[in-house]
């Protein structure tokens, strides 16, 4: 099935070229058309925008789409492996089976109620096979050209290590941004150890717009993770913790920052962050 | 010693590495409870070739009869947190009615509210730690504590894990493994030059096999 791609022009109005070198009459090729103000505020960084235009995935146990706090949901796959290691995707009637997803679908839509939401099920199929099928559904989310893709998961496994590192890099340089959950525990965990994703912990403060850069990486920022009132299975409610709901409040504060400003690059879209993190410049 | 005497003593060895890890696994589960002030807590081992995770430990004596019990290992908060290997905490699970009853009808009793975090070593991922119905809120200090736990109870797994691997190789009394056992036995029963001797050979051919 067909996800909405990027639907914003690039910097440049026609197809972007990778710029190998640079000629010197090549500079006004690369020329930046939007001029950032001396000071980046959050006023400018997204102001009154709800993330419209920006297509969110959630990669994960799937959604409810019909609850209340999740609204409509553009699109649905669930994704499995056949029995020649082929990948299957197919249309996801069943909508979530554990309800974390929903909890991550709910967050991104209080934050951003005017994101495209889609779901990407890659859980819930069994522990065996869930590290390629996780792969597989990554693959799928970057080569539908979301422009975000939310990912509270990590696996352990060394084997998928380089393959989630090629994806990780290649979503990167296709303007897809990846925002993962960090270990609190002492493990070395993927994908959000990787430079070209954005990884984000968990905070104890209750505003879910409070985000900080963290100067110590590798988890880059710190968004609200703990006491959330989140979405859940059969149109009920719970009260979580833990960063895979922190990942979700930084993967909507990129959709309102990409809602205004769709000509970002997930390079310049980290630069925002960093300039409105709440201990940069964000409470100005 | 002969090769039945060498037997009998590794597996003796064996089974009671396992009770003393069961012990060790009761230990960090009671523990848990006590450290979070917390009604119950459990850990539930991936028993990969089934593809199910089975309650391996319990805290409290009358959750005994829970020990064995059996989920597929992607389904509920559980399988959640093995799959994605995510600590994750909820507050008032009741209000999740499918889940409430799903675990009611499988325990006899349905948590409040539990923390569970995946139970990792190295890379693989072995079980999940949980701790159910705690009486106070919940920080992200304590979330880091029960990770600090679910470590510990990686150790003792693993190595529950070698100890029923070995006791299997006994019992199937595999053929290479009855010839090492074998040639063991007949040494140890050797003396002084001859010994010493056998000794010096068996470490010929552990340098030969290095190279």
């Amino acid at each position: 099935m067909e996800a909405s791609p990027h639907e914003h022009e690039p910097e440049n109005e026609r197809e972007p070229i990778p710029a190998w070198s640079l000629p010197a009459d090549a500079v006004d090729r690369i020329r930046l058309r939007h001029k950032w103000p001396e000071r980046v505020t959050r006023e400018w960084a997204w102001g009154e925008a709800g993330g419209e235009g920006v297509s969110v995935c959630i990669l994960d146990s799937g959604v409810e789409a019909a609850h209340p706090l999740v609204g409509e949901v553009a699109g649905a796959v669930v994704v499995s492996r056949g029995e020649d290691e082929t990948t299957i995707v197919e249309e996801d009637h069943e909508g979530d089976l554990c309800g974390h997803g929903t909890a991550c679908a709910g967050i991104v839509r209080a934050i951003a109620p005017k994101c495209d939401l889609h779901s990407v099920r890659v859980l819930g199929a069994g522990y065996t096979g869930s590290g390629p099928v996780l792969l597989a559904g990554l693959r799928w989310a970057i080569e539908q050209g979301f422009d975000l893709i939310n990912m509270s998961l990590s696996t352990t496994k060394q084997q998928f290590a380089g393959l989630l590192h090629e994806l990780a890099d290649s979503a990167y340089f296709k303007r897809t941004v990846l925002v993962a959950s960090a270990h609190n525990m002492p493990v070395e965990s993927y994908p959000w150890r990787f430079s070209s994703v954005i990884s984000v912990g968990s905070h104890e403060e209750t505003d879910p717009l409070t985000f900080f850069y963290n100067p110590e990486p590798p988890v880059e920022f710190f968004a609200r993770g703990v006491g959330v009132d989140v979405a859940w299975m059969g149109g009920g409610q719970l009260r979580v913790t833990g960063n895979s709901f922190a990942t979700p409040h930084m993967t909507a504060i990129c959709a309102l920052v990409l809602g205004a400003h769709p000509e970002l690059t997930p390079f310049q879209l980290k630069n925002v962050l960093y300039l409105t993190a709440t201990n940069v410049g964000g409470d100005v | 010693m002969s090769d039945d005497r060498f037997r009998t003593t590794v597996a003796a060895a064996v089974v009671g590495a396992e009770e003393a890890h069961r012990a060790l696994l009761e230990s960090i589960v009671q523990v848990a409870r006590s450290i979070f002030s917390a009604k119950g807590s459990s850990i539930w081992l991936l028993d990969e070739e089934a593809d199910e995770l089975v309650i391996s430990a319990v805290a409290r004596d009358e959750e005994r009869h829970l020990l064995g019990l059996r989920m597929p290992s992607s389904q509920g908060i559980a399988g959640w947190v093995l799959t994605t290997r995510q600590p994750i905490v909820i507050e008032d699970v009741q209000s999740d009615p499918r889940h409430a009853k799903d675990v009611a009808e499988r325990t006899g009793y349905a948590p409040q509210g539990l923390m569970a975090v995946p139970v990792l070593h190295g890379e693989r991922v072995l079980g999940v730690l949980q701790v159910l119905d705690r009486q106070t809120r919940f920080s992200l200090g304590e979330m880091d504590l029960l990770g600090m736990f679910g470590n510990q109870a990686a150790i003792a797994l693993d190595l529950l894990q070698r100890a029923r691997r070995a006791k299997a190789v006994l019992e199937e009394g595999e053929v290479d493994i009855a010839a090492v056992a074998a040639l063991a036995a007949q040494l140890d029963e050797l003396e002084d030059d001859r010994r010493a001797a056998g000794l010096a050979l068996l470490q010929a051919l552990r340098d030969l096999l290095r190279e």
